[in-house]
């Protein structure tokens, strides 16, 4: 399965290592990463493939949401299917 | 990979401006639970909903974890309880509404649906038990939700039912504080709508089967608010846009929900539902069409542009789109008709007037307490001659509030929110809702 991780918050220095550090951890493929940083607001959207995940959707979703409370960062997944349905016809 | 910056505003649909699903209800044929003693009809009722629905919720809520999104309501709409009930040996049926508070319950659901009559063309015995049993069914009970669809475009408007309502309204504002908001007066009710207190599953429908609303006045908003240069065809091509995005979540959600349920997907219904918190309100896209306060000259205009928008944008993202479809506009759950109807601007005139171009009718309205049950009778013929003239679904759900004058104000809690007393107009109506009988269909040719 396809998923969209999304970070959202105040730029730092080692957010992008961190997050791939914990998905690598539990199997998870990183397919693609785009991020932006306007003034100090850093956004960066990941495509991942769960397929090979160690853990259930539900946990790989907690451990990001703590991981981004540690970081005062808002870190998030979905899946994929809810973007392409809102902006592909 | 998808553009990062459509990631983005899709987060910020969800964080910032309340996108979400309003509902998944899961409808229920109930007919084959019918016999005549209402005790075993009452059990029936309680394992089929329970065996049908035990995983509404749990589903519900694995779909909003998995793909981020809000899933406000889960719910159950049964066929109307007035067939259910029509062998059983019994004067009331309030045994049958408390069997389904009690389903609704064990499924964890919000809202159950369908305590409910279809007396458009007249009255069957059975109908008048249901409808006599409200009040008690309505207080006895916290989650059942009750209907009663008194007129039609082919049928014409019972008026025996009409007066009988206006009573009912009364009784059951007497009997308890919240079951007003639980009763809908239907003209035109549809067979599919998940929305509540509306909901109930249609005789023409599937075994059971997942229907959808969707939601989002708050992206509408988000839309349009700095624009007010946009002449209206632009203006109505962004609402189109911003309701296609929202209605593809809604759609995505419906099949999704209905395979790992099982059972067919019934409808994706496009209404814009608002909610009393600020920002995820109807009246205040109208504002921001240009209208100093929701309400005002051009309010009507201004909402038909943006019931037909949604509809155009919606149809197109939903492979069964069904239910009311449209924008709602109740008063006491939406923010910004609160406010405009604390100010005096929304007046129930004007009200009646938004409800000739938007879905559904006059919705959660609190008005004062020594309300006669004739006045509310024909504030119910006005909304049913509405749909009936127009060929379209409208609506009454008024709040008799107790010991309430004009302008106070009264909490119904959470999504419900708070209706200002509004006034009605003091002249009676007594002698032309005392004449009873059926208001004949209308012509169907000769439209001016």
């Amino acid at each position: 399965m396809k998923a969209i991780v999304t970070v959202l918050g105040k730029d730092r220095k080692g957010i992008i290592a961190e997050v791939c550090l914990l998905l690598a951890s539990y199997d998870n493929n990183i397919l693609d990463i785009s991020q932006t940083v306007m003034q100090d607001f850093f956004t960066m959207t990941m495509l991942v493939d769960t397929s090979d995940c160690t853990v259930s959707f539900d946990e790989l979703s907690c451990s990001l949401n703590k991981k981004g409370e540690a970081m005062g960062l808002n870190i998030r997944i979905q899946r994929e299917d809810l973007f392409s349905a809102m902006h592909r016809i | 990979m998808l553009n990062h910056s459509d990631i983005i505003s899709t987060i910020e649909m969800i964080d910032r401006q309340h996108l979400d699903v309003r509902t998944i209800t899961m409808g229920i044929n109930l007919l084959d639970c019918a016999g005549e003693n209402i005790d075993k009809v009452a059990d029936k009722i309680y394992d089929k909903i329970c065996k049908k629905a035990q995983n509404l919720v749990k589903t519900g809520q694995d779909i909003e974890t998995e793909f981020g999104i809000p899933i406000v309501n889960k719910r159950i709409s049964v066929t109307p309880i007035s067939l259910v009930g029509a062998v059983c040996d019994a004067d009331r049926f309030v045994p049958l509404a408390v069997a389904l508070d009690k389903a609704a319950d064990a499924c964890g659901v919000n809202f159950i649906g369908g305590f409910s009559a279809l007396v458009h063309g007249g009255l069957t015995i059975s109908d008048c038990k249901l409808i006599s049993s409200i009040p008690e069914a309505l207080a006895a009970t916290n989650l059942v939700c009750s209907s009663v669809n008194v007129g039609s475009t082919r049928s014409g408007i019972d008026m025996d039912a009409v007066k009988m309502m206006g009573e009912v309204i009364k009784k059951t504002a007497d009997l308890s504080d919240m079951g007003c908001a639980k009763l809908v007066v239907f003209a035109n009710a549809v067979e599919d709508n998940p929305f509540m207190a509306g909901a109930f599953h249609g005789v023409g429908q599937h075994e059971s089967q997942i229907n959808v609303g969707v939601s989002g006045p708050g992206v509408v908003y988000s839309a349009i608010k700095n624009h007010p240069e946009l002449p209206f065809d632009e203006l109505a091509e962004t609402i189109k846009k911003t309701a296609f995005k929202i209605t593809r979540v809604g759609q995505m959600v419906a099949m999704e929900a209905a395979k790992r349920l099982d059972m067919p997907l019934g409808i994706v219904d496009l209404s814009l539902a608002p909610t009393p918190a600020k920002g995820d309100s109807v009246a205040r896209i109208l504002e921001a069409m240009g209208l100093e306060t929701c309400g005002t000259h051009g309010t009507t205009a201004a909402l038909a542009i943006l019931n037909d928008a949604v509809k155009k944008g919606g149809s197109f993202a939903s492979s069964h789109v069904g239910g009311l479809s449209g924008a709602f506009i109740p008063v006491s759950e939406d923010e910004g008709m609160i406010a405009a109807a604390n100010k005096g601007t929304l007046t129930l005139d004007k009200l009646e007037a938004m409800t000739c171009v938007c879905s559904v009718g006059l919705d959660m309205i609190a008005v004062p307490d020594d309300t006669p049950a004739s006045t509310i009778s024909a504030i119910i013929a006005d909304e049913a001659a509405i749909g009936m003239i127009n060929n379209k679904t409208t609506a009454v759900r008024i709040i008799p509030a107790k010991n309430a004058k004009c302008g106070d104000m009264i909490d119904f809690g959470g999504l419900l929110g708070t209706a200002p007393v509004m006034p009605v107009h003091k002249e009676s109506s007594e002698v032309f809702i005392n004449r009873g009988g059926r208001i004949p269909a209308p012509i169907h040719s000769l439209k001016n």
